[in-house]
């Protein structure tokens, strides 16, 4: 079941390569009808998920030669991020119904984009993970360098080329604990039972910085995250959706996932490091974010912000000599709960910000000003998911941000209070690009399209793609319950392992 | 003496038809010459077929150990016609109706009889004398088209090949001398006592010609002028196919030597590191798909050389084999995209091919980023094994710089992507041009195959054989 819900939007791209004569209308219906019973799927995984362990597993041995198996499985870590992933994808498929040129093939490149982020959460094994990862970067290469605009060849390279140096230092480090492993294995299961390099001696030290670099430059923390901003500025809306909502929690989760219950050890002496880097990323992506002029651009930064927190708190939970299990396991929910809910938040804004792009051909904030008179949904809508990433409380960014701080205060007073200024700043620069687009006098770029009322608000299609991730946000910050259920036990799990 | 003639089955197959190739074209009438190249193929697919039958006999060496049959040279016994094959599939195009239509087929037959010679020998003068069988027919396939590029490319190959055969012959002798045999099974004892410095001199002068065969540094001149002078079918063919039988022979004659004398595992991991990082560097500034693949062919022996450095480890020998199969299909699919679009020189030109060949750019990004290494082709996995092979060779820094250079290589392959997913011209020599059929069917399947490979790599590597019989 795991397998066809990975699998099936890939045979459904396959499908819409081959078949060229595909009227385009259906090509939009077969993409939202397939993004939704892959939401259907990933709810019936979690309903039907029985924790704490490995669940819906399937093993087979794949490459027994090189020690690697194809094993899938989903626990309280993976099921959330599957969840996410699901719903953003359904977000962009409605949000491309109003108009995507050359839809065949956006379609079939997102589709298979939507298999290798499943496959990523639900990978038990290595090369599995690794084989995802990079087909993601492949995937969106494409999408950015077909459908970007600005300079999307560029950006697209440089996006490749950092990503996948990055993919490059993380097979490394695979194979490090692959030659470390004895018997040779690359199954994350076996090596998470028998860590190698478990002393946290040079070797773990070096495979643990292979692995960390890998993760950081797609996460991205500073100073990896300078491919993200063109990347993001260039790519379409849906691209800048799936890339900061999906593809940088490749990163985060692969921390939670391989570098901590892999390499405790190493992750235990060098978890400093690792606060360290989560609060200077925390504070100078939003210093940046501040001084912005481009909306876009804005919220590019503001991602590295929020990634900031996600390492902080697994930075904290190394740091086992200067809390309780209780509160390093707070924090790594808070990381995980962050992740779904900058997902959420963040594929909100990017689409809004296409939106932006659509009516007034820029991103730059200055250009605009009193959109909320003639837009007042697409106002309102900017707004909360505004509030919402600043964090908020009835959002599900203040849930994750009060366990962040809550969980690694005990740790690491001083950082968190430092990354905690960077709450402020972020909250600071959000009303003020508020204040910029939509109060005011009105100002437009294209006069023609502000002479017609009502076309610069945002049409069905728009508004069934942002307010689902919107409510969801929503959900979680209300009751936070349904997912910390889940999210919980795999926190405390994951404390455990680190604690070894 | 043992005489076995079943056990040489497969290369009787290559030899009676490059001989039957040879008489039939000489009578056929010119618009009959198809038959001669039928006759060809067929020679190939029995060799194939006699190969996989006969790999599940017992490793041993015939002919009073001069020949070694394990599963080493089963595989090149596979990989080699299979290769050829494809190498057929793509030229038939360009092939067709020249005048000399079936010499094409007789010369890759003979030249893939001197690679898999080159990987089963186990006596040097059987070496020697597969080198120059492989050699000299690949001087001929390089001038095939008989133009001026072509002229001038196979005078470059003759002129270095006889200079690293010569000193090859050389090496040959020296090891004779120090080791007064040249079956290796002798030699691995007659070499025990050997002084080092002799040695290493005899031992450098035997690497130089099977380096030139592999197109490794320092003997690679040769490469990028010999794949863009050539024609494309040959250019696919001397890229692929001779670095089959010389890595595989490599690495069996360096087995041989004794390790405390001479540090060749060293050697062999500075060549592959400079093999590697001097054909990434030269690739950057090629704007012809040609020379560009030729010098990615340079780098890609720097990752095969890794397997050879760390040789008689569990896995060295079945990551070679892998890697070797998957470079083969992937390297073969790459060149027939070039020889489907024959009027494309520059990368620049490329532009707009997406929406004009679908099928092709999509075989030409699956095969360029298998030549990466992205997964799930089988080039990923070939890469995979072999890193591993190296890093518990306790060579770590070979597989930092390997993955560095994977890191550079990236950058060139997508000078070449970028066009052709990208829309750009439409004039009738651009993009826009009608593809070569078979070549263009032969890229598509090329392309499904590596993924194929990739994929089924578990049912694979295990079948290849890790130890190696003298």
């Amino acid at each position: 079941m795991l397998s066809l819900t990975v699998f099936l939007p890939l045979a459904a791209a396959v499908v819409l390569i081959v078949w060229r004569g595909l009227p385009d209308t259906a090509v939009r219906w077969t993409w939202v009808a397939v993004s939704a019973a892959e939401l259907a799927a990933v709810v019936y995984l979690w309903v039907t998920y029985q924790g704490p362990d490995l669940g819906h597993e399937t093993n087979r041995p794949w490459i027994p030669g090189a020690g690697s198996g194809y094993h899938i499985g989903v626990d309280g870590l993976s099921l959330p991020l599957l969840a996410l992933t699901a719903v953003v994808f359904l977000a962009c498929a409605l949000y491309s119904l109003r108009g995507q040129r050359d839809i065949r093939r956006f379609a079939a490149l997102f589709l298979a984009l939507e298999t290798t982020s499943l496959g990523l959460f639900a990978a038990a094994d290595l090369i599995l993970f690794f084989l995802f990862f990079d087909l993601s970067i492949v995937g969106m290469y494409f999408v950015i360098a077909g459908w970007g605009h600005g300079e999307p060849a560029r950006s697209a390279l440089k996006f490749f080329l950092y990503t996948f140096l990055g993919s490059l230092a993380l097979l490394l480090g695979f194979i490090g604990l692959y030659a470390a492993s004895s018997p040779h294995t690359f199954d994350m299961a076996e090596l998470t039972r028998r860590p190698p390099l478990e002393d946290g001696g040079p070797a773990g030290a070096l495979v643990l910085l292979a692995i960390a670099i890998g993760l950081a430059v797609k996460t991205p923390t500073f100073p990896f995250h300078t491919w993200l901003p063109p990347a993001h500025t260039d790519a379409p809306a849906a691209g800048s959706a799936v890339l900061a909502a999906i593809l940088l929690k490749m990163g985060t989760y692969g921390f939670v996932r391989i570098a901590m219950p892999v390499l405790p050890g190493s992750w235990r002496r060098y978890a400093l490091a690792f606060v360290v880097i989560g609060v200077i990323s925390a504070l100078y992506g939003a210093l940046v974010a501040l001084a912005q002029t481009s909306f876009k651009r804005m919220i590019a930064y503001t991602s590295v912000n929020h990634m900031g927190y996600i390492l902080l708190a697994l930075g904290a939970a190394g740091l086992i000599a200067q809390s309780d299990a209780q509160a390093r396991s707070v924090a790594v929910t808070g990381a995980v709960v962050q992740m779904v809910s900058h997902g959420l938040i963040t594929g909100a804004l990017f689409l809004l910000s296409g939106i932006l792009w659509d009516r007034g051909g820029t991103y730059e904030m200055d250009s605009y000003g009193g959109l909320a008179g003639p837009a007042p949904r697409f106002a309102a809508f900017t707004a909360i998911a505004a509030f919402a990433s600043l964090g908020l409380p009835g959002f599900s960014g203040f849930i994750a941000e009060f366990q962040i701080f809550a969980g690694s205060l005990g740790s690491a007073p001083v950082a968190t209070a430092l990354a905690l200024l960077g709450i402020l700043v972020t909250a600071g620069l959000f009303l003020w690009a508020l204040h910029r687009l939509f109060l005011g006098p009105a100002r437009h770029p294209r006069a023609a399209v502000r002479a017609v009322p009502g076309v610069l608000d945002l049409r069905p299609a728009e508004t069934w793609a942002v307010a689902p991730l919107l409510a969801l946000a929503l959900a979680i910050g209300v009751f936070p319950r349904l997912l910390l259920d889940t999210v919980d036990p795999a926190a405390r799990t994951a404390v455990e392992l680190v604690a070894r | 003496m043992r005489m076995d003639p079943l056990a040489l089955v497969p290369e009787l197959c290559l030899l009676l038809g490059a001989v039957v190739t040879l008489l039939s074209g000489s009578w056929l009438p010119r618009h009959r010459q198809w038959i001669a190249g039928l006759l060809a193929g067929s020679a190939l697919a029995a060799s194939l077929t006699a190969a996989a039958v006969l790999a599940a006999g017992p490793d041993r060496t015939v002919y009073a150990g001069t020949y070694a049959l394990d599963g080493a040279t089963d595989a090149a016994r596979v990989i080699v016609p299979a290769a050829a094959l494809l190498v057929l599939a793509l030229s038939a195009g360009r092939v067709r109706g020249d005048r000399r239509e079936s010499e094409f087929s007789v010369l890759v037959l003979l030249a893939s009889l001197g690679s898999v010679l080159l990987a089963g020998a186990s006596d040097l003068l059987v070496l020697a004398v597969a080198y120059l069988l492989a050699s000299i027919s690949l001087y001929a396939l390089v001038g095939w088209g008989r133009d001026q590029n072509g002229a001038e490319a196979a005078l470059k190959v003759y002129l270095l090949g006889a200079l690293f055969g010569i000193t090859m012959l050389l090496g040959v002798a020296f090891l004779y001398g120090l080791g007064g045999a040249t079956a290796y099974a002798a030699l691995a004892d007659g070499l025990a006592g050997a002084p080092a410095g002799a040695l290493a001199a005899g031992t450098v002068t035997l690497l130089a010609g099977l380096l030139f065969k592999a197109g490794a540094i320092p003997a690679h001149f040769w490469v990028p002028d010999a794949a863009a002078g050539a024609t494309v079918p040959a250019a696919a063919f001397l890229t692929t196919v001779p670095k089959i039988g010389a890595l595989i022979a490599l690495y069996r004659v360096l087995t041989i030597l004794p390790g405390a004398a001479l540090d060749w595992r060293l050697l062999v991991a500075a060549l592959a590191a400079a093999s590697m990082t001097l054909g990434n560097l030269a690739a950057f500034a090629q704007t012809d798909p040609r020379r560009l693949l030729g010098y990615s062919t340079i780098s890609q022996v720097g990752y095969l050389l890794m397997a050879v450095a760390v040789a008689a480890r569990p896995d060295a020998l079945r990551s070679l084999l892998f890697y070797l199969a998957a470079y083969a299909v992937t390297n073969l699919g790459a060149f027939a995209v070039v020889a489907a679009l024959p009027a494309l020189r520059t990368l620049r030109s490329y532009s707009g091919l997406g929406s004009h060949h679908p099928w092709l750019t999509g075989a030409l990004v699956v095969c360029l980023l298998g030549l990466v290494g992205t997964p799930p082709t089988a080039v990923f996995i070939g890469k995979l094994t072999v890193f591993s092979a190296t890093w518990s060779g306790a060579m770590p820094w070979l597989v930092a710089v390997a993955a560095l250079n994977t890191l550079a290589s990236l950058f060139y392959y997508l000078r070449w992507i970028a066009p052709a997913v990208t829309p750009g011209s439409h004039g009738p020599a651009g993009a826009g041009a009608a593809a070569d059929h078979w070549a263009g069917g032969t890229a598509v399947a090329a392309a499904a195959a590596t993924l194929v490979l990739g994929a089924g790599a578990g049912l694979v590597l295990p079948s290849l054989s890790d130890v190696l019989t003298r």
